[in-house]
Protein backbone atom coordinates (compact mmCIF):
# COMPACT_ATOMS: atom_id res chain seq x y z
CA UNK A 1 0.00 0.00 0.00
CA UNK A 2 1.11 3.55 -0.40
CA UNK A 3 1.25 5.73 2.65
CA UNK A 4 3.01 5.55 5.95
CA UNK A 5 2.00 3.43 8.89
CA UNK A 6 3.73 2.33 11.99
CA UNK A 7 3.79 1.53 15.66
CA UNK A 8 6.82 2.73 17.55
CA UNK A 9 7.33 2.50 21.28
CA UNK A 10 10.08 2.52 23.84
CA UNK A 11 11.70 4.62 26.52
CA UNK A 12 14.32 7.30 26.07
CA UNK A 13 15.62 8.73 29.32
CA UNK A 14 12.50 9.50 31.36
CA UNK A 15 10.32 9.82 28.28
CA UNK A 16 8.06 7.08 26.94
CA UNK A 17 7.05 6.95 23.29
CA UNK A 18 3.99 4.87 22.45
CA UNK A 19 2.86 6.03 19.04
CA UNK A 20 0.58 4.29 16.58
CA UNK A 21 0.04 6.24 13.41
CA UNK A 22 -0.95 6.10 9.76
CA UNK A 23 -1.17 8.80 7.14
CA UNK A 24 -1.69 8.79 3.38
CA UNK A 25 1.15 8.80 0.87
CA UNK A 26 0.59 12.33 -0.32
CA UNK A 27 0.37 15.89 0.93
CA UNK A 28 1.59 17.36 4.16
CA UNK A 29 0.58 15.81 7.45
CA UNK A 30 1.17 18.12 10.38
CA UNK A 31 2.32 16.61 13.66
CA UNK A 32 1.15 18.97 16.36
CA UNK A 33 1.26 18.98 20.12
CA UNK A 34 2.73 20.73 23.13
CA UNK A 35 6.50 20.80 23.54
CA UNK A 36 7.78 17.71 25.26
CA UNK A 37 4.99 15.58 23.77
CA UNK A 38 7.45 13.56 21.71
CA UNK A 39 7.01 15.04 18.22
CA UNK A 40 10.73 15.32 17.51
CA UNK A 41 11.38 11.95 19.12
CA UNK A 42 8.82 10.29 16.82
CA UNK A 43 10.32 12.06 13.81
CA UNK A 44 13.82 10.86 14.72
CA UNK A 45 12.48 7.34 15.19
CA UNK A 46 10.90 7.41 11.71
CA UNK A 47 14.21 8.65 10.26
CA UNK A 48 16.02 5.81 12.02
CA UNK A 49 18.22 8.19 14.01
CA UNK A 50 16.90 6.76 17.28
CA UNK A 51 15.94 3.13 17.51
CA UNK A 52 12.65 2.12 19.10
CA UNK A 53 10.69 -1.12 19.15
CA UNK A 54 7.97 -1.63 16.63
CA UNK A 55 7.11 -1.57 12.98
CA UNK A 56 7.30 1.05 10.26
CA UNK A 57 6.23 0.74 6.64
CA UNK A 58 6.69 3.55 4.13
CA UNK A 59 5.17 3.29 0.70
CA UNK A 60 5.06 -0.49 0.93
CA UNK A 61 8.69 -0.73 2.02
CA UNK A 62 9.47 -2.12 5.48
CA UNK A 63 11.87 0.21 7.30
CA UNK A 64 11.53 -1.51 10.63
CA UNK A 65 9.82 -4.65 11.85
CA UNK A 66 10.91 -6.70 14.81
CA UNK A 67 14.59 -7.38 14.27
CA UNK A 68 14.64 -5.73 10.86
CA UNK A 69 16.00 -2.21 11.15
CA UNK A 70 17.04 -0.34 8.02
CA UNK A 71 19.75 2.16 9.00
CA UNK A 72 19.14 5.83 8.24
CA UNK A 73 21.52 5.99 5.29
CA UNK A 74 19.57 3.26 3.49
CA UNK A 75 16.16 4.86 4.08
CA UNK A 76 14.79 7.05 1.31
CA UNK A 77 14.05 9.78 3.81
CA UNK A 78 14.63 13.52 3.56
CA UNK A 79 15.02 15.37 6.85
CA UNK A 80 14.98 19.10 7.58
CA UNK A 81 16.06 19.79 11.14
CA UNK A 82 14.97 22.70 13.32
CA UNK A 83 18.30 24.44 12.80
CA UNK A 84 19.31 24.06 9.17
CA UNK A 85 22.37 21.95 10.04
CA UNK A 86 24.12 22.65 6.77
CA UNK A 87 27.55 21.09 6.38
CA UNK A 88 29.87 23.97 7.25
CA UNK A 89 32.84 22.85 5.16
CA UNK A 90 30.85 22.84 1.91
CA UNK A 91 29.32 25.54 -0.28
CA UNK A 92 25.58 25.68 -0.96
CA UNK A 93 26.18 23.66 -4.12
CA UNK A 94 28.35 21.21 -2.16
CA UNK A 95 25.57 20.73 0.38
CA UNK A 96 22.99 20.05 -2.32
CA UNK A 97 25.28 17.69 -4.23
CA UNK A 98 26.33 15.75 -1.13
CA UNK A 99 23.01 13.96 -0.90
CA UNK A 100 22.11 14.20 -4.59
CA UNK A 101 25.19 12.25 -5.67
CA UNK A 102 24.69 9.49 -3.15
CA UNK A 103 20.98 9.16 -3.95
CA UNK A 104 21.52 9.53 -7.72
CA UNK A 105 19.24 12.54 -7.62
CA UNK A 106 21.33 15.06 -9.59
CA UNK A 107 18.57 15.10 -12.19
CA UNK A 108 16.27 16.89 -9.75
CA UNK A 109 18.84 19.51 -8.81
CA UNK A 110 17.80 22.20 -11.29
CA UNK A 111 14.13 21.87 -10.28
CA UNK A 112 14.90 22.11 -6.57
CA UNK A 113 17.19 25.12 -7.07
CA UNK A 114 14.47 26.80 -9.07
CA UNK A 115 11.68 25.88 -6.66
CA UNK A 116 13.51 27.36 -3.68
CA UNK A 117 15.10 30.31 -5.48
CA UNK A 118 18.68 29.31 -4.79
CA UNK A 119 20.32 30.00 -8.17
CA UNK A 120 22.18 33.11 -6.96
CA UNK A 121 23.38 31.42 -3.77
CA UNK A 122 24.92 28.28 -5.22
CA UNK A 123 28.58 29.26 -4.95
CA UNK A 124 28.34 30.90 -1.54
CA UNK A 125 29.70 29.33 1.62
CA UNK A 126 26.97 28.44 4.09
CA UNK A 127 28.41 30.64 6.85
CA UNK A 128 27.13 33.91 5.35
CA UNK A 129 23.54 32.84 4.70
CA UNK A 130 20.56 34.26 6.57
CA UNK A 131 18.37 31.94 8.65
CA UNK A 132 15.68 31.79 5.98
CA UNK A 133 18.22 31.09 3.23
CA UNK A 134 19.76 28.31 5.29
CA UNK A 135 16.40 26.57 5.68
CA UNK A 136 15.68 26.90 1.97
CA UNK A 137 19.02 25.21 1.24
CA UNK A 138 18.24 22.49 3.80
CA UNK A 139 14.86 21.89 2.18
CA UNK A 140 16.32 21.71 -1.33
CA UNK A 141 19.05 19.41 -0.05
CA UNK A 142 16.42 17.03 1.34
CA UNK A 143 14.36 17.15 -1.89
CA UNK A 144 17.25 16.17 -4.19
CA UNK A 145 17.86 12.92 -2.31
CA UNK A 146 14.71 11.55 -3.99
CA UNK A 147 13.00 10.80 -0.66
CA UNK A 148 9.87 8.68 -0.40
CA UNK A 149 9.07 10.48 2.83
CA UNK A 150 9.98 14.01 3.86
CA UNK A 151 10.36 14.82 7.55
CA UNK A 152 10.35 18.45 8.66
CA UNK A 153 11.11 19.19 12.30
CA UNK A 154 9.78 22.69 13.04
CA UNK A 155 11.80 24.13 10.15
CA UNK A 156 10.60 27.66 10.95
CA UNK A 157 10.89 27.59 14.73
CA UNK A 158 14.36 29.12 14.87
CA UNK A 159 13.47 31.97 12.50
CA UNK A 160 12.21 35.45 13.33
CA UNK A 161 8.86 36.68 11.98
CA UNK A 162 10.35 38.35 8.90
CA UNK A 163 12.30 35.24 7.89
CA UNK A 164 9.18 33.10 8.43
CA UNK A 165 7.18 35.35 6.16
CA UNK A 166 9.94 35.10 3.56
CA UNK A 167 10.12 31.31 3.57
CA UNK A 168 6.41 30.39 3.88
CA UNK A 169 5.66 31.08 0.18
CA UNK A 170 8.52 28.75 -0.75
CA UNK A 171 7.10 26.04 1.49
CA UNK A 172 3.72 26.47 -0.20
CA UNK A 173 5.37 26.08 -3.61
CA UNK A 174 7.14 22.94 -2.39
CA UNK A 175 3.81 21.67 -1.07
CA UNK A 176 2.18 22.07 -4.49
CA UNK A 177 5.11 20.45 -6.33
CA UNK A 178 5.61 17.68 -3.80
CA UNK A 179 4.97 14.15 -4.98
CA UNK A 180 5.85 12.39 -1.75
CA UNK A 181 4.23 12.56 1.69
CA UNK A 182 5.65 14.91 4.28
CA UNK A 183 5.40 14.88 8.04
CA UNK A 184 5.61 18.42 9.35
CA UNK A 185 6.25 18.90 13.05
CA UNK A 186 4.94 22.23 14.27
CA UNK A 187 2.97 23.74 17.09
CA UNK A 188 2.36 26.95 15.18
CA UNK A 189 -1.29 27.09 14.15
CA UNK A 190 -0.66 29.56 11.32
CA UNK A 191 1.89 27.30 9.66
CA UNK A 192 -0.43 24.33 10.03
CA UNK A 193 -3.36 26.14 8.46
CA UNK A 194 -1.29 27.36 5.54
CA UNK A 195 0.59 24.17 4.82
CA UNK A 196 -1.02 21.05 6.20
CA UNK A 197 -3.60 18.82 4.56
CA UNK A 198 -4.32 17.01 7.83
CA UNK A 199 -3.19 17.04 11.41
CA UNK A 200 -1.98 14.36 13.79
CA UNK A 201 -2.02 15.43 17.40
CA UNK A 202 0.43 14.17 19.92
CA UNK A 203 0.47 14.28 23.72
CA UNK A 204 2.69 12.48 26.21
CA UNK A 205 4.26 10.24 23.61
CA UNK A 206 0.97 9.11 22.09
CA UNK A 207 -0.96 10.02 18.97
CA UNK A 208 -4.22 11.18 20.52
CA UNK A 209 -6.43 11.89 17.53
CA UNK A 210 -5.94 11.04 13.90
CA UNK A 211 -8.52 12.48 11.52
CA UNK A 212 -9.66 10.09 8.81
CA UNK A 213 -7.35 9.98 5.80
CA UNK A 214 -8.13 12.64 3.24
CA UNK A 215 -10.22 14.67 5.64
CA UNK A 216 -8.55 18.05 5.87
CA UNK A 217 -10.32 19.02 9.05
CA UNK A 218 -8.56 20.41 12.06
CA UNK A 219 -10.09 18.07 14.58
CA UNK A 220 -6.70 16.99 15.76
CA UNK A 221 -6.14 20.37 17.34
CA UNK A 222 -7.04 21.01 20.93
CA UNK A 223 -9.15 23.97 22.04
CA UNK A 224 -6.20 26.27 22.71
CA UNK A 225 -4.69 25.60 19.28
CA UNK A 226 -8.08 26.21 17.65
CA UNK A 227 -8.41 29.56 19.41
CA UNK A 228 -4.91 30.51 18.31
CA UNK A 229 -5.86 29.50 14.78
CA UNK A 230 -8.98 31.63 14.76
CA UNK A 231 -7.03 34.59 16.06
CA UNK A 232 -4.27 34.11 13.52
CA UNK A 233 -6.79 33.83 10.72
CA UNK A 234 -8.40 37.10 11.82
CA UNK A 235 -5.05 38.86 11.92
CA UNK A 236 -4.07 37.53 8.53
CA UNK A 237 -7.36 38.79 7.13
CA UNK A 238 -8.50 35.35 6.15
CA UNK A 239 -12.23 34.81 5.88
CA UNK A 240 -13.97 31.90 7.59
CA UNK A 241 -13.94 30.15 4.21
CA UNK A 242 -10.24 29.41 4.62
CA UNK A 243 -9.90 29.14 8.35
CA UNK A 244 -12.83 26.81 8.95
CA UNK A 245 -12.90 24.75 5.83
CA UNK B 1 47.84 10.39 13.45
CA UNK B 2 46.64 7.06 12.09
CA UNK B 3 46.60 5.65 15.59
CA UNK B 4 45.31 8.77 17.31
CA UNK B 5 42.28 9.40 15.05
CA UNK B 6 40.33 6.21 15.84
CA UNK B 7 41.14 6.56 19.54
CA UNK B 8 39.97 10.18 19.55
CA UNK B 9 36.77 9.33 17.67
CA UNK B 10 35.98 6.47 19.99
CA UNK B 11 36.63 8.60 23.07
CA UNK B 12 34.47 11.43 21.70
CA UNK B 13 31.48 9.24 20.81
CA UNK B 14 30.67 6.90 23.66
CA UNK B 15 29.95 7.94 27.20
CA UNK B 16 31.05 5.50 29.85
CA UNK B 17 32.99 5.88 33.07
CA UNK B 18 35.58 3.25 32.16
CA UNK B 19 36.29 5.17 28.98
CA UNK B 20 37.76 7.95 31.09
CA UNK B 21 40.20 5.37 32.44
CA UNK B 22 41.40 4.76 28.88
CA UNK B 23 41.53 8.51 28.31
CA UNK B 24 43.64 8.91 31.45
CA UNK B 25 45.99 6.15 30.32
CA UNK B 26 46.42 7.78 26.90
CA UNK B 27 47.02 11.16 28.53
CA UNK B 28 49.50 9.80 31.09
CA UNK B 29 52.65 10.61 29.05
CA UNK B 30 51.88 14.34 29.45
CA UNK B 31 52.35 14.33 33.22
CA UNK B 32 54.82 11.48 33.72
CA UNK B 33 58.42 12.63 34.13
CA UNK B 34 60.29 11.71 30.93
CA UNK B 35 62.61 9.50 32.93
CA UNK B 36 59.70 7.42 34.26
CA UNK B 37 58.19 7.03 30.83
CA UNK B 38 61.59 6.34 29.28
CA UNK B 39 62.39 3.75 31.93
CA UNK B 40 59.20 1.76 31.31
CA UNK B 41 59.57 2.05 27.56
CA UNK B 42 63.11 0.79 27.89
CA UNK B 43 61.89 -2.23 29.88
CA UNK B 44 59.17 -2.84 27.27
CA UNK B 45 61.60 -2.93 24.36
CA UNK B 46 64.40 -4.77 26.16
CA UNK B 47 65.29 -8.29 24.89
CA UNK B 48 63.64 -10.05 27.90
CA UNK B 49 60.29 -8.24 27.74
CA UNK B 50 57.07 -10.13 26.81
CA UNK B 51 56.45 -7.56 24.06
CA UNK B 52 59.75 -8.32 22.38
CA UNK B 53 59.17 -12.06 22.85
CA UNK B 54 56.23 -11.65 20.47
CA UNK B 55 58.57 -10.12 17.90
CA UNK B 56 61.32 -12.73 18.20
CA UNK B 57 59.88 -14.90 15.41
CA UNK B 58 60.30 -11.91 13.08
CA UNK B 59 64.00 -11.69 13.88
CA UNK B 60 63.66 -8.67 16.16
CA UNK B 61 65.29 -9.17 19.56
CA UNK B 62 65.27 -5.66 20.96
CA UNK B 63 64.50 -2.11 19.98
CA UNK B 64 66.51 -0.56 22.81
CA UNK B 65 69.14 1.92 21.64
CA UNK B 66 67.95 1.66 18.03
CA UNK B 67 66.36 4.17 15.69
CA UNK B 68 63.19 2.04 15.38
CA UNK B 69 62.92 2.07 19.16
CA UNK B 70 63.09 5.83 19.13
CA UNK B 71 60.23 6.01 16.61
CA UNK B 72 58.04 3.71 18.71
CA UNK B 73 58.88 5.71 21.83
CA UNK B 74 58.07 8.98 20.06
CA UNK B 75 54.67 7.64 19.08
CA UNK B 76 53.85 6.70 22.67
CA UNK B 77 54.87 9.97 24.26
CA UNK B 78 53.29 12.04 21.47
CA UNK B 79 49.97 10.16 21.54
CA UNK B 80 48.21 12.45 24.05
CA UNK B 81 49.25 15.52 22.09
CA UNK B 82 47.54 14.06 19.02
CA UNK B 83 44.51 12.46 20.71
CA UNK B 84 43.43 15.40 22.87
CA UNK B 85 42.93 18.12 20.20
CA UNK B 86 41.32 15.68 17.76
CA UNK B 87 38.97 14.40 20.44
CA UNK B 88 38.02 17.98 21.37
CA UNK B 89 37.31 18.80 17.73
CA UNK B 90 35.06 15.75 17.34
CA UNK B 91 33.21 16.61 20.54
CA UNK B 92 32.74 20.26 19.56
CA UNK B 93 31.20 19.12 16.28
CA UNK B 94 28.41 17.26 18.11
CA UNK B 95 26.36 14.38 16.71
CA UNK B 96 24.28 16.48 14.28
CA UNK B 97 26.60 16.61 11.23
CA UNK B 98 26.89 12.82 11.23
CA UNK B 99 23.09 12.52 11.47
CA UNK B 100 22.70 14.93 8.58
CA UNK B 101 25.16 12.89 6.53
CA UNK B 102 23.18 9.72 7.29
CA UNK B 103 19.94 11.32 6.12
CA UNK B 104 21.80 12.26 2.93
CA UNK B 105 22.55 8.55 2.34
CA UNK B 106 26.17 8.56 3.44
CA UNK B 107 27.21 5.26 5.02
CA UNK B 108 29.08 5.65 8.34
CA UNK B 109 32.63 5.37 6.94
CA UNK B 110 31.77 7.62 4.02
CA UNK B 111 30.31 10.19 6.43
CA UNK B 112 33.37 9.97 8.65
CA UNK B 113 35.72 10.72 5.76
CA UNK B 114 33.62 13.40 4.07
CA UNK B 115 32.05 15.16 7.07
CA UNK B 116 33.76 14.40 10.39
CA UNK B 117 37.37 14.67 9.15
CA UNK B 118 36.94 17.98 7.26
CA UNK B 119 34.96 19.52 10.14
CA UNK B 120 37.62 18.48 12.66
CA UNK B 121 40.35 19.98 10.46
CA UNK B 122 41.47 22.46 13.10
CA UNK B 123 41.89 19.71 15.66
CA UNK B 124 44.17 17.85 13.27
CA UNK B 125 46.22 20.96 12.62
CA UNK B 126 46.65 21.61 16.35
CA UNK B 127 47.58 17.97 16.85
CA UNK B 128 50.16 18.13 14.05
CA UNK B 129 51.77 21.26 15.49
CA UNK B 130 51.86 19.90 19.05
CA UNK B 131 53.26 16.53 17.99
CA UNK B 132 55.86 18.19 15.79
CA UNK B 133 56.94 20.60 18.51
CA UNK B 134 57.02 17.91 21.13
CA UNK B 135 58.95 15.44 18.98
CA UNK B 136 61.60 17.99 18.06
CA UNK B 137 61.88 19.13 21.64
CA UNK B 138 61.77 15.83 23.53
CA UNK B 139 64.96 15.10 25.38
CA UNK B 140 64.52 12.84 28.40
CA UNK B 141 62.69 9.89 26.88
CA UNK B 142 64.92 9.91 23.84
CA UNK B 143 68.05 9.84 25.96
CA UNK B 144 66.67 6.99 28.08
CA UNK B 145 65.68 4.61 25.30
CA UNK B 146 68.09 5.76 22.60
CA UNK B 147 71.21 6.24 24.66
CA UNK B 148 72.42 9.04 22.42
CA UNK B 149 74.76 6.84 20.36
CA UNK B 150 76.45 9.16 17.82
CA UNK B 151 75.30 8.58 14.25
CA UNK B 152 72.56 6.13 15.29
CA UNK B 153 70.24 7.35 17.99
CA UNK B 154 71.60 10.80 18.60
CA UNK B 155 68.79 13.31 18.03
CA UNK B 156 69.44 17.03 17.69
CA UNK B 157 68.33 17.97 21.21
CA UNK B 158 70.72 15.39 22.71
CA UNK B 159 73.53 16.46 20.37
CA UNK B 160 73.19 20.09 21.44
CA UNK B 161 73.30 19.05 25.10
CA UNK B 162 76.55 17.14 24.50
CA UNK B 163 78.10 20.01 22.57
CA UNK B 164 77.32 22.38 25.43
CA UNK B 165 78.70 19.89 27.97
CA UNK B 166 81.96 19.86 26.01
CA UNK B 167 81.98 23.67 25.89
CA UNK B 168 81.77 23.66 22.06
CA UNK B 169 79.48 26.71 22.11
CA UNK B 170 80.05 27.67 18.46
CA UNK B 171 78.74 24.37 17.08
CA UNK B 172 75.93 24.26 19.64
CA UNK B 173 74.92 27.72 18.60
CA UNK B 174 74.78 26.87 14.89
CA UNK B 175 72.73 23.74 15.53
CA UNK B 176 70.35 25.45 17.98
CA UNK B 177 69.75 28.36 15.61
CA UNK B 178 69.09 25.87 12.82
CA UNK B 179 66.48 24.05 14.91
CA UNK B 180 64.81 27.33 15.87
CA UNK B 181 64.66 28.52 12.25
CA UNK B 182 63.43 25.18 10.92
CA UNK B 183 60.73 24.91 13.60
CA UNK B 184 59.54 28.43 12.90
CA UNK B 185 59.37 27.77 9.15
CA UNK B 186 57.48 24.51 9.62
CA UNK B 187 54.91 26.08 11.95
CA UNK B 188 54.44 29.05 9.63
CA UNK B 189 53.90 26.71 6.69
CA UNK B 190 51.25 24.74 8.60
CA UNK B 191 49.40 27.90 9.65
CA UNK B 192 49.49 29.39 6.15
CA UNK B 193 48.23 26.11 4.72
CA UNK B 194 45.29 26.22 7.13
CA UNK B 195 44.46 29.78 6.04
CA UNK B 196 44.49 28.75 2.39
CA UNK B 197 42.08 25.89 3.10
CA UNK B 198 39.87 28.28 5.06
CA UNK B 199 39.65 30.71 2.18
CA UNK B 200 39.00 27.95 -0.32
CA UNK B 201 35.92 26.95 1.70
CA UNK B 202 34.58 30.50 1.67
Amino acid sequence: MSGVEGTLSGALGGFRLDAEFAFPGEGITALSGPSGSGKTTLLRAIAGLTRFEGRLVVDGEVWQDGRVFVPTHRRAVGVVFQEASLLGHLSVRGNLLYGAKRAKGEGGLADAVDLLGLSTLMDRGVGGLSGGERQRVALARALVTRPRLLLLDEPLASLDAAAKAEILPYLERVHRALKVPALYVSHDAVEIVRLADRVLHMAQGRITAAPAAGDPSLEGLDAAARDALALAALRAGLGPGRGAR
Amino acid sequence: MLIATPIAWWLARRRAWWKEAIAALVTLPIILPPSVLGFYLLLAIAPQSPLMALLHPFGIRTLAFTFQGLVVGSMVYSLPFAVQPIRNAFEAMGPRPMEVAATLRAAPLDAFATVALPLARRGFLTAAILVFAHTVGEFGVVLMIGGGIPGRTEVISVRIYQLVENLRYGEAHRLAAGVAAFSFAALLALLLLDRRVDEAVK
